[in-house]
């Protein structure tokens, strides 16, 4: 077998747009799943049990379905309800969607982790269980959290690739439209096993760098 | 006459079938400092947390200032109620994250409105009061056990309440830094505080209090003046926790 290192010279820079794009759709993603995330977290942990039950349901819904077959609900089945997105859009909602509900257990856990004596200690000055969440517990749970969402932005980069099933033009479907005109799986492929790699390393080394500078009391 | 600010009766609580209170009643004086005593598991850290709601009581009426308190209603109408209480743990349980100042700022602006400005300067000056206007800006992990129990106390007076409530409040302190805590709440009794204390610190007791309260199995067995309680117990349960106490 040969490798056509012609085609991997001129793909290194055709990839780059796919780069940019997968990063586009990931922040995005990322900062929407991790506000509505925040938001059902702290709903899954209100006083109102029908609150919880709806928080409880989508979770599970999330976790009990493949990440593709969401994909395909967002981009294909919601315009039969009227709402429609673009491939970009969609591929930003279905993957926040997805996200939101991961960031909302490390949320739940991380303020569950939170000593009893704080709330108490809250409650005894006349503080209300919402104020209590946002200004005592969530602040707190903030270092046990960073961890576990770094963890989930990571895994949210990776699964963007999945997007190129809706022709968003983000790194894999870049690859494969150079395969498809060339006819060089082996060598994009790889190429993009190579991209995404050091995509996660450099992320991952930001995370560490993240964590290092979490506040200590 | 003049009402008490509390008044207690036939409060009952039990965890399970476990009975820690059984029809306790009592009332407290405007400006009376009022010390509880007895063994662990004799249920004055219960009844403690049954005034101001941090247990539900199960039976019994509190009344502040001759309103019964509550048990149903809005999450606001009770916290409010519960605010009237000034309560201190044990273990201190300042908030880590704030720095001394905004652990005693935060109920003034959260709790009662007021600008963030005038919380601070209304913390200061708490934090003033228990001599700790050297550490405003540290947070708790920076503060001697001592000191952050006395950021408590002003954490606890800067909600402005009728009554202070002590859980044991040097229990958990190094020998060397009970007496400055100890000093504060002498000085709050002084002052003219309503003040009710658990604690196995019995000089405080012998000099603070105005009366001091034996309980024994979730029961008030024995009550009076310091001077006669601590001389002539007429409990046997007391004359034996006193003895106790004298021994060690």
């Amino acid at each position: 077998m040969t490798i056509d290192w012609g085609i991997i010279f001129k793909s290194i820079p055709l990839l780059g747009h796919g780069v940019v794009v997968t990063l586009q759709v990931s922040a995005l993603a990322s900062v929407l799943g991790l506000m509505l995330g925040v938001v059902l977290g702290l709903c899954s942990l209100s006083h109102s049990r029908a609150l919880r039950w709806i928080v409880a349901g989508y979770v599970d819904f999330i976790r009990g379905t493949p990440l593709l077959i969401q994909i395909f609900l967002v981009f294909f089945a919601l315009p039969a309800l009227g709402v429609r997105f673009d491939e970009f859009w969609a591929g930003v909602v279905a993957l926040s969607l997805n996200s939101a509900a991961f960031v909302a257990e490390v949320v739940r856990g991380g303020v569950g982790s939170i000593e009893r004596g704080q709330s108490e200690a809250a409650t005894a000055i006349g503080m209300r269980h919402r104020q209590i969440l946002i200004y005592i517990l969530l602040p707190q749970a903030y270092r046990q959290m960073v961890p576990p969402l770094t963890n989930e932005l990571i895994s949210l980069v990776k699964n963007s690739s999945l997007l190129s099933v809706i022709s968003v033009y983000e790194l894999t479907r870049a690859g494969q439209a150079i395969i498809s005109v060339h006819f060089v799986p082996f060598e994009i492929y790889t190429l993009l096993a190579v991209y995404y790699y050091v995509l996660i390393k450099v992320l991952s080394w930001l995370s560490g760098r993240l964590e290092r500078r979490l506040p200590t009391w | 006459m003049v009402t008490p600010v509390i008044q207690v009766q036939d409060l009952s609580k039990s965890f399970g079938d476990n009975s820690v209170l059984r029809r306790v009643s009592m009332d407290v004086a405007t400006g009376e400092t009022v010390v509880i005593i007895g063994a662990s598991g004799s249920g004055k850290t219960t009844f403690l947390r049954c005034l101001n709601r941090l247990e539900e009581p199960g039976a019994g009426t509190i009344r502040l200032d001759g309103n019964p308190m509550v048990n149903s209603g809005s999450e606001k109408l009770i916290a409010d109620q519960r605010s009237q209480f000034g309560f201190v743990f044990q273990r201190f349980n300042l908030f880590p994250h704030f720095s001394a100042l905004d652990n005693v700022a935060i109920g003034p602006e959260k709790v009662r409105g007021m600008s963030k400005s005038d919380a601070r300067a209304l913390a200061a000056a708490e934090l003033k009061r228990v001599h700790m206007s050297d550490h405003v800006m540290k947070r708790p992990v920076q503060l001697s056990g001592g000191q952050q129990q006395r950021v408590a106390i002003a954490r606890a007076l800067a909600m402005k309440p009728r009554v202070m409530l002590f859980d044991e409040p040097t229990s958990a302190l190094d020998p060397e830094l009970v007496q400055e805590v100890l000093d504060v709440m002498k000085e709050l009794a002084n002052g003219g505080m309503t003040m009710v204390v658990v604690t196995h610190e019995m000089n405080f007791a012998r000099e603070v209090a105005d009366r001091v309260i034996y309980m024994e199995n979730g029961r008030i067995a024995e009550e009076g003046p310091p001077e006669i309680l601590f001389r002539e117990p007429k409990s046997p349960g007391a004359q034996r926790f006193l003895r106790h106490l004298n021994h060690e």
